[in-house]
């Protein structure tokens, strides 16, 4: 076959012709998404470092117990002793708005994907393009659209963490035993009712895992979101690459893993059991 | 089928195909096609097919059949959990399969509940919140949902577990609660579909003497689903046989067993010409309680009988002499009825009626005795010594087997 399909073409006149004829629309999204990602960095920053560190003790503590909060506690000391204090809370702002969009938008719609045949047969293939496009190809439009900066880091954030929480509200949601969802109809549940009394509670703890991947994979599409200047630990990810400095790397590196590792802990707690007391 | 004053619900005609071509289906059945040649052709599967049945005021109606025969399909068609493709299903005389949803909605919740086989309680909530589900649903306050939850979990004696999680209790308890949460709305018609079907026998046994207790408090009517012949005959007022999608044969089950519609209904209930050569010694059991009148005892043996039955969690048990000679049955009731009256002796505490079987009795000849008394009946051998007891369950599984193999 000696015929080419355009379709980078056709992306790239889409692209272009979004730029030149939508312009005003992604600015003012731009301009929400900076104001909400900066009003929650500003007010992390409000918070002294090592408050941030004791609420992680705290919920450490309450959730899985003194041995966690110890380990929290050993955490926050080495990454301020390594210098990354400021980053991490630029880091932590960044994934608490990609997670806050991700989860506004992504738990919607897996209940309708999980409500509904058609709705599920739509997102599914829509979801493994979000997931599966390597960052780069969405992160440069990104750039063209909204600018560098910590906007096009969460948006491509978003693009890259919301999959997981659709896919597990849709699977938690069609998993809900098939005679639970009888009886709520049979005792006359109207159809909202079915939802908030039957079925997302039994769904609550593949909603949680969903969560708790969507912030895994939130953490890191940050860091890669610094090219585009989004800021934060992936900053010195970067420069640690460019300069070729494997001690700096290995730091940063070992500040997302702690980061990482504290936040899945937490919130997978959640999903899990309920707290000991 | 005439409509009879007393009827609560009147299921004309009705019928349930699954598929995306119900009509061209339907259009075929009304033809006189088999619903296996509509499966065929049109790939539709013809669930219920042509059910006409009324069931009467506070009775509890017993819709019997193997797997894949329609009734658990035709339950739901009461409700409208699963919707009927044509016919009427006439409750209180409105007609559930073409009510508005409104007026769907105000039904289930007020006059209609439903028990499920797997129990289906939500796992989230305690056994109070699961009680006071429907009450919940229909918008009663706090308060007093909780206040007639408590109540009915009263009547079903789980009061004490109210704030614990259904994870915490055992099967049988949590049975109780499924059956709490559809009682406490007070409805006049009740939907079981194999609601002790998940428990073990005893515990099944146990779940239907409460359902029996209630029934006995306030009637109700109640439709409910069994595969268990056991089941039908024990709480059935009357019974309801299908096969295939078809209703074959409703009436009581003293009807059934004398003139049984077909070989299908036969097979169910009449497995006892295969088994004129079967006796009453092949399926005694030495599994009861046993108690050796002491007339020497000063203590009358009453509490040790009341606690050896406690043990073996058992209701009634066989007073033997010292020879091993059946002298009769007492119950824990009658036990308890003979120490407050100042009874001296176990004699004075037996059951009347004269209970024992010859061992060497066809089994034919005594499955009217063992399903018609409420009691394991006890067998003995040509010198009147105990060798065993004939339960319902021990009887029945024998036939049934006798029939399959």
């Amino acid at each position: 076959m000696s015929y080419k399909l355009p379709i980078g073409n056709w992306v790239a006149a889409g692209v272009d012709w979004l730029e030149h004829n939508d312009h005003g629309l992604f600015d003012k999204i731009g301009k929400v998404i900076d104001a909400s990602t900066g009003l929650i960095e500003s007010g992390l920053a409000f918070i002294p470092f090592w408050l941030l560190a004791l609420i992680f003790i705290g919920i450490g503590y309450w959730r899985l117990g003194w041995k966690f909060a110890l380990f929290c506690a050993a955490s926050f000391l080495l990454i301020a002793n390594m210098g990354f204090a400021n980053q991490t809370v630029v880091t932590l702002a960044l994934i608490f708005s990609a997670t806050l969009i991700s989860l506004t938008l992504g738990i919607p719609l897996g209940i309708w994907a999980g409500r509904n045949d058609s709705a599920e047969a739509v997102i599914r293939p829509i979801l493994d393009f979000m997931q599966t496009m390597p960052a780069f190809v969405y992160l440069i439009p990104a750039a063209m659209f909204f600018g560098l900066g910590r906007v096009p880091g969460v948006i491509a954030t978003v693009i890259f963490a919301m999959p997981p929480v659709v896919r597990l509200t849709s699977l938690g949601i069609r998993q809900v035993n098939k005679e639970q969802v009888e009886a709520g109809i049979a005792f006359g549940c109207t159809p909202t009712q079915l939802l908030f009394k039957v079925q997302i509670p039994s769904a609550m703890a593949n909603l949680f895992a969903g969560i708790n991947q969507t912030i895994m994979m939130a953490l890191s599409m940050v860091i890669i979101a610094s090219m585009v200047g989004a800021g934060g630990l992936g900053n010195d990810v970067l420069s640690s690459i460019s300069r070729l400095d494997i001690g700096l790397g290995f730091e940063s590196g070992l500040g997302v893993v702690l980061l990482a590792i504290m936040l899945d802990r937490i919130t997978e707690s959640f999903g899990v059991k309920r707290p000991v007391r | 089928m005439e409509t009879t004053s007393e009827a609560k619900v009147v299921v004309k005609n009705l019928y349930k195909v699954f598929g995306n071509k119900p009509d061209t289906a339907l259009q075929m059945l009304y033809d006189g096609k088999h619903k296996d040649d509509v499966l065929r052709e049109t790939g539709q599967v013809v669930g219920v097919l042509d059910a006409s049945f009324e069931i009467n005021q506070g009775e509890i109606f017993v819709l019997m059949g193997l797997s894949g025969s329609g009734k658990s399909t035709l339950i739901r068609l009461l409700n409208r959990l699963i919707e009927p493709t044509a016919g009427s299903v006439i409750v209180d005389g409105q007609d559930v399969a073409k009510m508005s949803k409104e007026n769907l909605l105000n039904l289930r919740r007020k006059d209609m509940s439903m028990v499920f086989q797997s129990f289906a309680l939500l796992p989230h909530r305690s056994v109070i919140e699961n009680a006071a589900f429907g009450l919940e649903i229909a918008g009663v306050e706090l308060k007093e949902r909780e206040q007639r939850a408590m109540q009915v979990l009263e009547q079903v004696g789980l009061d004490t577990f109210a704030r614990h999680m259904p994870s915490e209790l055992s099967g049988g308890m949590q049975q109780r609660v499924g059956l709490a949460r559809a009682l406490t709305v007070n409805p006049s018609l009740m939907l079981m579909d194999e609601a002790f079907s998940a428990l073990d026998p005893l515990r099944r046994t146990e779940m239907q003497d409460v359902l029996i207790k209630l029934q006995q408090e306030q009637k109700r009517t109640i439709v409910f689903v069994s595969h268990d012949l056991d089941e039908a005959l024990r709480i059935g007022n009357r019974i309801c046989i299908m096969e295939g999608g078809r209703v074959v044969q409703v009436g009581t089950s003293d009807e059934i067993l004398q003139r049984p519609a077909n070989d299908y209904v036969k097979a169910f209930f009449n497995g006892v010409d295969t088994n004129k050569y079967l006796t009453a010694k092949d399926i005694a059991q030495k599994e009861q309680v046993t108690i050796f009148e002491r007339p020497d005892d000063p203590a009358n043996g009453f509490s040790a009988a009341l606690e050896r039955m406690r043990l073996y969690d058992r209701v009634y048990a066989f007073v033997l002499d010292e020879q091993q000679k059946i002298v009769g049955i007492v119950s824990a009731e009658s036990l308890v009825h003979c120490i407050n009256q100042g009874g001296k002796k176990l004699r004075d505490a037996l059951l009347p009626g004269d209970f024992a079987i010859p061992e060497n009795t066809p089994l034919n000849q005594i499955l009217h005795k063992v399903v018609n008394t409420p009691c394991p009946l006890p067998v003995v051998n040509a010198y009147g010594e105990y060798i065993g007891a004939i339960t319902k369950t021990a009887l029945l599984r024998k036939l049934c087997k006798e029939k399959l193999a």
